[in-house]
Order: C-alpha cells, then structure tokens, then sequence
C-alpha cells in the first residue's frame, strides 16, 4: 500500500473525497487516508455514464470486505467516465488512490463550487 | 460455533457523518457486521473498554483495534484478505480472550448440564469436547457453546463475550436443585486460537507431547507455558484453540507466532468461519429464533430433556416457516447483514468471501424456499442483486 500522501494539485471534500480539476471538468476519487480507513477494496460500484452527481452528495459506494462507505460527490456534474479497470481490480484504489485508482471524471455544471473545497495543507490539517 | 466478533454498528445502513475522532464501529452481540463508512485509524480512549493481556502485542504489531462486546480486539494487522488466505494456506493465530469461561463441577455436573444444554452431554468421554446450543424456556437460544469434560465431575463451557454475564447467571439461576458449583472462570484464562493446515506441525515443534484429535482436549505445555490444548475452531481448517493463564499469554503468543503462525484479527475469523457457515451467535442465531430453523437441529438430542427441549421437538415435527441457508451472491455486490430478501426474508450475515471472491452470506428464508439451488434476489441498499441458495459449506477445501 502507498504512504500517506495528499499532492498538492487536488481539491479536497471533507468526506475524504479528491478532485482534479482541469478547466470544467474533473476527476474524482478518494483520499489515502479514506483507502487507508476502510482497508482493502473489494468492490467499487461504477455508477452510469451519464449520471448526474451533486455537490456533498453520495453517487456510489466503495466497500472493503467488512465495511461499506458512501462515496460523496466533490462537485456537481454529470458523469462522463468511470474506471473500468476497477471492476477487476478495485484494490487499485488502495495501490494507487491519486492515479490508476481515480473513479470517475465529471463535466462540471458549476466550476466555481470548487472554491468551497479544501488545499492540501488545509485538508491534512482537518485530519488531525 | 461460538464465538464472535465484530466491529459493527447495529445501525450500520447510517451514513456516518464523516469520521469522526476515535471510534467508528460499535460492538455489538454476536458477528461482525459490515460497518458503514471508513474505519476510524485509533481507539478514542473516551470508553471502558477491557483489553486481553496480549493487547501490547496487537498495538506493537499494528493492529487495527475495535470495540468488540465491551473488549478493544485487533480486528486486523495487516489485511483482512491476506490474513484469512494465510490460514487456508498455511496457519494463523488468533487472541479470542474476550471469550468466557464457566466451570461446572460436583456430583451432579452432569445432570445439571444434561438439563442445560442441548446436546447429549453423557456422550462427551473425559477430555472430550461437545458443540451445543443453550435455550430458553421457549425454546429461543441463548447462546452456542463448545464444552470440555476436564475430569468426570467437572466442564469447562466457553461462551461468547457478549454473552458470558447472561449465560453465567442462566446457568447459576438453574443450579440450585443440583449438587454443584457454576464458576466464572473468565478472569483466568487467555484463549489463543491456532487454525489452519500448518498448525499442528508448527505446534508440535514447540509443544512436549502429542496434541488432542479433534473434539478432544489435554493439558500439554507449550512453549513451557502449561494449557488446556483443544481440538477445535472456528475457521473450517484444521487446528487448537489453547487455553492459559493470561499471564502466560504473551510468551505463548510469542512463541507461536515465531512458530510461524501469522497473527489474524476478527475480521478474517469472520470472513473464515462464514465461507464455511459456521453460525455466529447475534446475527445467525438469537434469541428470537428456535435451533431447528437456524439449522441447529443436529445439536440438540430432545431426548435429553434439556430446557427448551419441548418447543425443539414441535419445531422439528411440524417444520418452520423459515430456515436459514447459505448463499452465493451471483454477479458483483455483497450483501450485509439486514439486507431484506425480496418476497420475504433477511440476510443475517454477509461479506466478501476473499476464496471465492464473491459476496456470500447466510440468510432466513421461507421454507418453501430454502432448496439448494433456488434463486433469491437480496435487497442491498436499494440495488437488486440475484443470488443462489447453496449448500454448505460455501468453501470446500481442495475445491
């Protein structure tokens, strides 16, 4: 499993989730220190393309052998990919929680919620 | 079987609002259910719980620690996948030292338990061990149980942790008409599990003596620690579970674990003895529901005259509405403990089944609808996820 890390370039939810925001669109995925809590992945449960996710909101869930968790919703958008190499190999979230575990990119219907979120440093420091 | 553990929320279809500090699961009768939303990373310190004597080791190991029936149990060191794969493959060690302990002895030992438990209790030889259900009036079950016949005279009952106070007050409430002592005994001993295919050959570099066959039990040393060495478990593999004075404890561990035993928390035990359908008492069985339709009915010798004898008869002359049954989640999902089966019935525990890779539980059903093989779909959080009865065990050794 990785080390602790929370790079710089994201955006941060308080429910543990990330996001990478490039333009109006983004990717999402879950914190090391989300992975780290829930143990090992067995299960990512892909939603549609096309799905409509909201701010603050759960629009899938992640589960480990023995515990279920909500994934919540960073920002607000509609679906446009999911990480379909999870579906084989969801223990990717656990090696790689910033890169090949990423879950799904997002067209965003209001870049400015991003303002709302949390740095790196200011993330880390909620965790404490 | 007895045992169990779990971290877990009776409430665990709540969203957990974020993490909070400290502890997330809550422990609870009986099995481990899923909990809902992450693990907290650290114990608060904000309740009483009691620690086994073993709780340095689980800390310095890195165990991740969990409320479990008033006990602060490692639930996990490194993973739980590779811990259950490490006892299929090769052994794990387990501290189950919330587990209680009640010692019956006198004149009357016999008859006494005779009329509590379930089973024929005269079939147990000296040193010998007997799975059995305990029951109320009405037939409910209050706890499963494995006793050990220490001497002619004298039992050696363990119980589950959550349920050790009411059973030792069931028991010392029925004593009275008979000639004998009902002991709490829990104080005194630490219980160490030891499970898997390597076991026994890693035992026996460390143990002066041969080990007991299963459903048997000695006094041997290990690793110069003296115990009562049984042959039982809870995972589906061979093995001991080995009873010793807690201050021994940490020796022994130590020793077993150089050994080459692996040490495993609750949550593979969970996920181990569930692949095998072992009953976990809580959410497979309770008081709620009688042994013959949670598929107990091979424990229970009515002859005997055991209290809760009588409803256990009816039950098994005219049948149950439902009866508990394994499953196999067909496709993606895991059902949980709680899940509603559509058309009526309820998932009493669920997982991941790290063997078969794929979500696997048990679950009561309607009789009419418990054949191996019958299709059910189980409600998981609003999402349908098809699912076939199969029989038990769901994991068979060499399949």
């Amino acid at each position: 499993m990785a080390d602790p890390s929370y790079p710089a370039d994201l955006k941060y939810h308080p429910e543990h989730d990330w996001a990478r925001i490039e333009g109006d669109s983004a990717t999402f995925g879950i914190t090391w220190y989300a992975q780290d809590a829930l143990g090992e992945v067995v299960f990512f449960d892909a939603p549609d393309i096309g799905a409509e996710v909201t701010k603050d909101q759960p629009y899938t869930e992640v589960e480990s052998v023995k515990a279920v968790s909500d994934v919540v919703a960073p920002l607000s958008g509609e679906v446009t990919a999911v990480n379909d190499g999870l579906a084989e190999k969801p223990e990717t979230i656990n090696e790689d929680p910033y890169g090949e575990g990423w879950l799904v990119k997002i067209k965003l219907s209001d870049p400015s919620e991003a303002d709302a979120l949390m740095d790196s440093t200011e993330y880390q420091g909620s965790l404490d | 079987m007895p045992t169990m553990f779990m971290w877990a929320a009776r409430d665990w279809r709540r969203r957990f609002p974020a993490f909070i500090q400290g502890r997330r699961g809550a422990a609870r009768d009986g099995g481990i259910a899923a909990t809902r939303g992450y693990i907290p990373q650290a114990v608060s310190s904000t309740t009483e719980l009691r620690r086994t004597p073993l709780y340095d080791r689980h800390a310095a190991a890195g165990a991740r620690l969990i409320p479990f029936a008033g006990w602060e149990m490692p639930v996990q060191y490194g993973g739980i996948r590779e811990e259950h794969i490490a006892v299929r493959a090769r052994a794990g060690v387990f501290d189950v030292s919330h587990m209680g302990q009640v010692l019956t002895r006198g004149p009357d030992a016999l008859n006494f338990l005779q009329r509590m438990l379930s089973n024929d209790v005269r079939r147990i030889p000296e040193g010998g061990a007997q799975y059995s259900v305990m029951l109320r009036e009405d037939g409910g079950v209050l706890d499963d149980l494995f006793t050990y016949r220490l001497a002619d005279c004298e039992f050696l009952t363990v119980t589950n942790a959550a349920n050790h106070e009411k059973d030792l007050a069931w028991l010392q409430a029925h004593a009275g008409e008979f000639d004998v002592d009902v002991l709490d005994r829990h104080a005194d001993f630490a219980m160490l599990a030891v499970q898997g295919p390597n076991a026994r050959p890693l035992l026996r570099t460390i143990t002066e003596g041969s080990l007991p066959s299963r459903f048997h039990a000695c006094q041997r040393a290990v690793a110069g620690v003296p115990m009562l060495v049984c042959g039982t478990g809870y995972t589906g593999e061979d093995g001991v579970e080995l009873l010793l004075d807690p201050e021994h404890a940490s020796t022994a561990w130590d020793a077993i674990v150089q050994a080459g035993a692996s040490p495993v928390g609750l949550g593979a035990r969970d996920t181990l003895r569930l692949e095998v359908c072992f009953h976990l008492y809580g959410n497979d069985m309770s008081e709620d529901r009688n042994p013959i339709e949670a598929g107990l009915g091979w424990c229970c010798k009515e002859a005997t005259g055991f209290i809760g004898s009588e409803p256990v008869a009816r039950a098994r002359r005219e049948g149950t509405a439902e009866k508990l049954v394994p499953f196999v989640i067909e496709g993606q999902g895991i059902a949980r403990q709680g899940n509603p089966v559509l058309g009526g019935g309820e998932v009493t525990s669920g997982t991941f089944s790290p063997c078969l890779e794929r979500g696997i539980g048990m679950a009561y059903v309607s009789t009419a609808r418990a054949e191996p093989g019958t299709r059910i779909d189980i409600d998981v959080r609003g999402r349908t996820r098809p699912a076939v009865i199969e029989r038990k065990p769901l994991y068979k050794k060499g399949a």
